[in-house]
């Protein structure tokens, strides 16, 4: 029988090994699923991981979509690590459109410098604002965050559609339920040319850096880490649990609430109903794979991109639907969660360990903790 | 026909799902397990429940598949978090996501598909009884079972002994351990109950309650669910009465547009989720009502070091 | 024939050799003593016994016949029952259901409560069938796990460390009662450390050292010097104790009510306590009479409304928070070393900063890692803690190695106020040795210290005066020399009126 056993410390190679597993069982999974589907494997891995990337537009895009999933993923992570469970960055991204929207909307024609800071910073005080409701709820009330935040996802959903349906909607668009086209002065730049990729890739890197100084360096980050890992020791040292609720939701929402302008201001260009493939919940995927760490997120949130990416190039050269994108995503999710265990534990036989060996192995710790 | 009777019938037809999701999650959650992925498993029994009913022709060969998916879903997350002893919330939320991608990806082509589903029942004579008639005949079987289940649920946790043991191990599964019950396979069986009872509730949703597949049908009747065993303080009446309230909820929606008041839509649609926010954060504030009634180790891995 | 058994079980984990070629007989009507200190294998052995740890190697034999204990189902179908240390008991569960739950499903069939009243009645042991356990305190839930085990008409009782939880006076009950059970020809298996109850009531005693037999006695031959030597190959260290003196007040408690913040625990009562520079106050009593509340409003993990409820080197510290009595040169060592004392997934270093870090470790808003480190080094080397350098996980210290580790970082602050709870809890003997040796360290420097404890020995040991909670109460304080154990007990089972304290 094999079984599992307690490592002594956790082990540091299966930490970022195990994202490396995760992402080879999701392809293996993908070469068994493919010629079940009747595609031939090969092509199909072509299509999804080498033809997204063989022009520089390809790259473009990839990092286009790579920038709003790092933003968030960043922000979550933060939470994350303290222990709030903020699953609605679906929704503060949501709400940081309308609000950047909003401002967009109401200077529209306005052409000054001024108007892009404006819709960030309303973006961030939106995606501030719906992550304060369950932050608040939850310190007031004790109410579950993982409930309350997601219940907000269907909530800002409906707003938008009440909005590009309604009040904002463009009197000249043919009455499809959607805004305005921006002004010039409402988008951001374009970083590159002949692609799409605008100047949020960069802003979205400077997040990241501002998370990685934050999380790795600073002594709140640590408070919120020790919340986290052993919430009686956080107590214990004083380290007050409202105040890491707090911070751990509402610098989730700012980044989703940023990473919705990016949206709006970038590839979208106005309000429609959907202003999102779901970067709010794909961004807690590239969170856990990047181990809750800003580098690792880098490059989660590459990959995550060129699941999407993959899924579309699936669909066009393959007739594939690109839902197979939300598969390969969850997937990818539980294999890293599964992988996860040789971090704390290791598998033994039955095989009985000698006393010999234990002996040689560590003769200091002979007599610890029976 | 009696407008009294259609809204109640109405409203314990939408409150249905709830009843079967948030009882299947009640039983896994006495048990210490937290799973939240009751929404990704609700879409995989709705999926798999049309397909076979749509192929077979028998909308309660559905029903099963979509117990059996339900049933199949929820042992990946018992398998990560039961013997590779993930953490649950995560796990959960890994499962949700799968399932809504799971259920988009092969209900594909079904999505326009048309299906003889499981309507509610006319028995000659009896449904046409004047007042109880159609209050207590007109409903569909899967009501009845509704109904049924939840009769089951009370009797197996506080008259079983089976009961006993599973409220002793959500309890503490150490000293369940010591005296010599064996936690993990409690704790599997408890998650699978829940898996099923929640494909249950999506096989419900898409073969008797609509019946047709949307991608994405079940819109959050799964965190509702979830929501409701809280809102229940882990007793299952009070998850029968929480789901029945929140049907009503959701029938405001057409009734108000029915009554022709100038409303738009998605204020109306936004409800079960405004009160959803609303009950919790009114049943949190007693922590010591949730602290006596929630299963001390709800949540938290249990590993045998033995 | 005797009635158990066992050759040569050894039992090896990852890293350490739990038993070692352990044999051990036990005869019918026998109260025989397995003897050894903490991490000695004792608990580890009654596990095999009881079917709750397979043995790598080795023989039980059973009445005679070589049996394989496969649960601890099939150990309580062979008639062995066993009282935990750590009880076994379901809280939000009735006293009815618990024992219904450890009895085989025919047994836990008919009436049940009459079952269980009868019992009871018939060994001394007062139970009603309908409470919560969580209403109830430790003695009568040790009640309730003996009266499951009764139940089940055991041959072999195993009754592990039982009168850590009881005050003397409810040890001497106890003692009856399984001088009772074993006058009716039950054997009884009774793991201790404490070496005057073991001379008190058992036959005849195995000693364990560092997972081997070494030595089988009997122990009213021997005298408590001579199994303490058996017991730990050595004699007992003793801390050096001088006079006291004591200065100014330091901790001030003055009537502070608290209710419980948790339905399973204790309201506090009008509490009073001085604790003087100079001085060590212990406060016994009895595991969950208020100990942890009382603990937590005074770290200030719990605030209270009237700030001048506690006060601080003089300052009104009631409404301040953990932190801000730091601030004022408070040091606090929970009774909780793992999750509380210290972060279990965070390195030593890291561990540090947790309550150090007013010691330059942070510096505009940023931890000064190098300083840090520098910290838990010199905190290592200090206190002689064994461990991986400052870079090991706190999980990975034995529980003596980790305690010695944050005893060290409160002491390395100066403080001015040291509490302690349970500070020799589950530590083996050197180490418990040193940390009783620095708090009176502490004393001589001109700290004022509070140590609360369930072992009355320790507190006697170190302690300048004594209090005693129970029930949410406190009793006064009185000099260590002018009381004895039968007194402090008598408290601890609440009769205050009876010493006249009651304020």
């Amino acid at each position: 029988m094999i079984r599992l056993e307690a490592r002594p410390e956790p082990s540091r190679t299966f930490k970022w090994a195990s994202p490396l597993i995760a992402v080879t069982a999701t392809v293996a999974i993908g070469f068994a699923l493919f010629p079940a589907m009747g595609k031939n494997p090969f092509d199909a891995f072509h299509a999804f991981f080498v033809k997204p990337l063989d022009s520089l537009y390809g790259v473009g895009e990839l990092l286009l979509k790579a920038s709003p999933l790092m933003m968030i993923a960043t922000g979550l992570a933060a939470g994350y690590r303290a222990n709030v469970w903020n699953i609605g960055a679906e929704g503060q991204l949501t709400l940081g459109a309308i609000a950047g929207g909003g401002v967009a909307l109401a200077l529209h024609g306005v052409d000054s410098p001024l108007v892009l800071p404006l819709m960030m910073a309303a973006g961030v005080a939106g995606g501030v604002a719906w992550a304060a409701i369950p932050a608040w709820l939850r310190t007031r009330f004790n109410a579950n965050e993982i409930l309350t935040s997601l219940m907000l996802v269907y909530v800002a959903t409906l707003t938008l559609s009440l909005l590009v349906h309604d009040a904002w909607r463009d009197p000249e668009g043919f009455n499809f339920p959607q805004s305005k086209l921006f002004s010039e002065s409402a988008i951001l730049p374009n970083m590159l040319e002949a692609t799409r990729l605008h100047w949020g890739f960069l802003l979205a890197l400077a997040v990241v850096a501002a998370g990685w100084v934050f999380m790795q360096m600073s002594y709140v980050g640590y408070q919120m880490r020790v919340a986290g890992l052993a919430p009686a020791a956080a107590h214990y040292a004083g380290i007050s649990a409202p105040r890491t609720v707090w911070l751990g939701m509402l610098i989730g929402g700012g980044c989703a609430g940023l990473a919705g302008v990016g949206e709006i201001a970038g590839p979208i260009g106005q309000l429609q109903p959907s202003v999102s493939p779901g970067y709010g919940f794909a961004a807690i995927i590239v969170a856990f794979v990047g181990r809750l760490h800003p580098v690792g997120i880098v490059f989660a949130s590459l990959l995550m991109s060129l699941l999407y990416l993959g899924g579309e190039s699936a669909q066009l050269n393959l007739a594939l639907p690109s839902a197979v994108t939300g598969l390969f995503q969850g997937t990818l999710l539980f294999f890293l969660l599964a992988a996860d265990v040789f971090i704390h534990y290791r598998l033994r036989g039955a095989k009985r360990v000698t006393r010999a060996a234990v002996a040689a192995s560590d003769p200091a710790r002979k007599m610890s903790g029976v | 026909m009696d407008t009294f009777a259609q809204l109640v019938i109405l409203t314990l037809a939408a409150g249905t799902p709830l009843v079967f999701a948030a009882l299947g999650e009640l039983v896994t959650e006495k048990s210490g397990v937290l799973n939240l992925g009751v929404e990704g498993m609700m879409l995989v029994g709705a999926v798999v429940a049309f397909m076979v009913a749509a192929t077979s022709g028998s909308p309660w060969l559905g029903i099963l598949a979509g117990m059996g998916a339900g049933a199949a879903t929820s042992l990946i997350f018992g398998a990560i978090t039961l013997s590779l002893l993930a953490n649950q919330v995560a796990t959960g939320l890994a499962l949700s996501l799968f399932g809504i991608g799971l259920s988009a990806f092969v209900g594909l082509d079904f999505v326009s598909v048309v299906i003889a589903g499981i309507t509610p029942l006319s028995i000659g004579g009896l449904s046409d009884l004047p007042v109880v008639g159609q209050l207590v005949f007109g409903h569909n079987p899967l009501v009845y079972l509704s109904f049924a289940l939840f009769a089951l649920v009370q009797w197996f946790l506080y008259r079983s002994r089976g009961g006993l043991v599973l409220r002793a191990v959500g309890e503490s599964p150490q000293s369940a351990h010591a005296i010599g019950y064996p936690v993990i396979a409690i704790r599997y069986a408890a998650v699978l109950f829940g898996g099923a009872c929640a494909g249950l509730a999506g096989a419900y949703l898409s073969v008797a309650y609509t019946p047709l597949w949307v991608e994405g049908m079940v819109a959050g009747r799964g965190w509702i669910a979830l929501a409701l065993v809280v809102f229940a303080t882990w007793k299952p009446w009070r998850v029968l009465a929480g789901a029945y309230l929140f049907g009503g909820v959701t029938l405001a929606q057409f009734q108000v547009q029915a009554l022709g008041v100038a409303i738009p839509s998605q204020y109306l649609s936004m409800l079960p989720y405004l009160a959803t926010i609303v009950v919790l954060a009114m049943i949190s504030r007693d922590a010591v009502a949730i602290r006596l009634n929630a299963p001390a180790s709800l949540g938290r891995p249990f590993h045998p070091a033995a | 024939m005797a009635r158990l058994s066992l050759s040569g079980i050894t039992k090896v984990y990852p890293s350490v050799v739990a038993n070692d070629g352990i044999d051990l007989d036990v005869e019918p009507g026998e109260i025989h003593a397995v003897l050894g200190e903490n991490g000695a294998g004792k608990s580890t052995l009654m596990k095999v016994i009881y079917g709750v740890v397979k043995p790598d190697a080795g023989t039980i034999r059973w009445e005679g016949r070589e049996v394989a204990i496969a649960s601890p189902a099939r150990a309580r179908k062979l008639g062995i029952g066993m009282v935990f240390q750590h009880f076994s008991l379901f809280e939000t569960l009735t006293v009815a259901e618990n024992i219904a739950l450890a009895l085989d499903a025919e047994r836990a069939r008919g009436d049940l409560p009459a079952r269980i009243r009868d019992v009871s009645a018939r060994y001394g042991l007062p139970l009603d069938p309908d409470r919560h356990v969580h209403t109830m305190s430790v003695g009568e839930r040790q009640r309730v796990e003996i009266v499951r085990c009764l139940l089940q008409d055991p041959r072999l009782l195993i009754m592990d460390e039982p009168t850590s939880v009881l005050t003397p006076q409810a040890v001497a009950k106890l003692f009856e009662t399984l001088r009772r059970l074993s006058g009716e020809g039950r054997s009884i298996l009774y793991i201790s450390h404490k070496l005057d109850e073991i001379r008190a009531l058992c036959d005849r005693a195995t000693v364990l050292r560092a997972g081997k037999v070494t030595g089988t006695c009997d122990p009213r031959q021997e005298s408590s010097a001579s199994l303490a030597r058996m017991m730990i190959g050595g004699d007992l260290p003793h801390p050096e104790h001088r006079e006291a003196h004591a200065g100014e007040p330091r901790l001030v408690v003055d009537g502070l009510t608290l209710p419980a913040d948790d339905p399973f625990g204790t309201a506090l009562n009008r509490i009073r306590l001085t604790v003087h520079a100079g001085e060590i106050v212990g406060i016994a009593g009895v595991s969950g009479n208020g100990q942890k509340e009382l603990m937590a409003a005074l770290s200030g993990e719990r605030t209270v409304a009237d700030a001048g409820v506690v006060r601080l080197m003089g300052a009104a510290a009631g409404r301040l928070d953990a932190e801000e009595r730091r601030a004022l040169g408070l040091a606090f060592v929970p009774e909780e070393r793992l999750g509380r004392g210290a972060v279990p997934e965070m390195s030593l270093a890291e561990n540090a900063l947790l309550t150090a870090h007013r010691q330059g470790l942070v510096g505009h808003g940023f931890v000064r890692m190098d300083a840090v480190r520098e910290y838990a080094r010199a905190t290592i080397a200090q206190f002689n803690v064994k461990a991986g350098g400052a870079d090991a996980v706190a999980r990975s210290l034995s529980g003596g190695n980790l305690q010695k580790f944050i005893v060290g970082r409160e002491i390395r602050q100066m403080p001015k106020v040291m509490i302690a709870a349970q500070p020799t809890w589950g530590v083996d003997v050197g180490a418990a040795a040193q940390i009783r040796q620095a708090l009176v360290d502490l004393r001589d420097a001109g700290v004022a210290v509070l140590v609360v404890s369930e072992e009355l020995d320790e507190l006697f040991e170190i302690c300048d005066r004594l209090a005693v909670i129970a029930q949410g109460r406190l009793s006064d304080a009185r000099p260590t020399r002018d009381t004895n154990a039968e007194e402090i007990g008598l408290l601890m089972s609440g009769s205050f009126s009876a010493m006249g304290s009651e304020p």
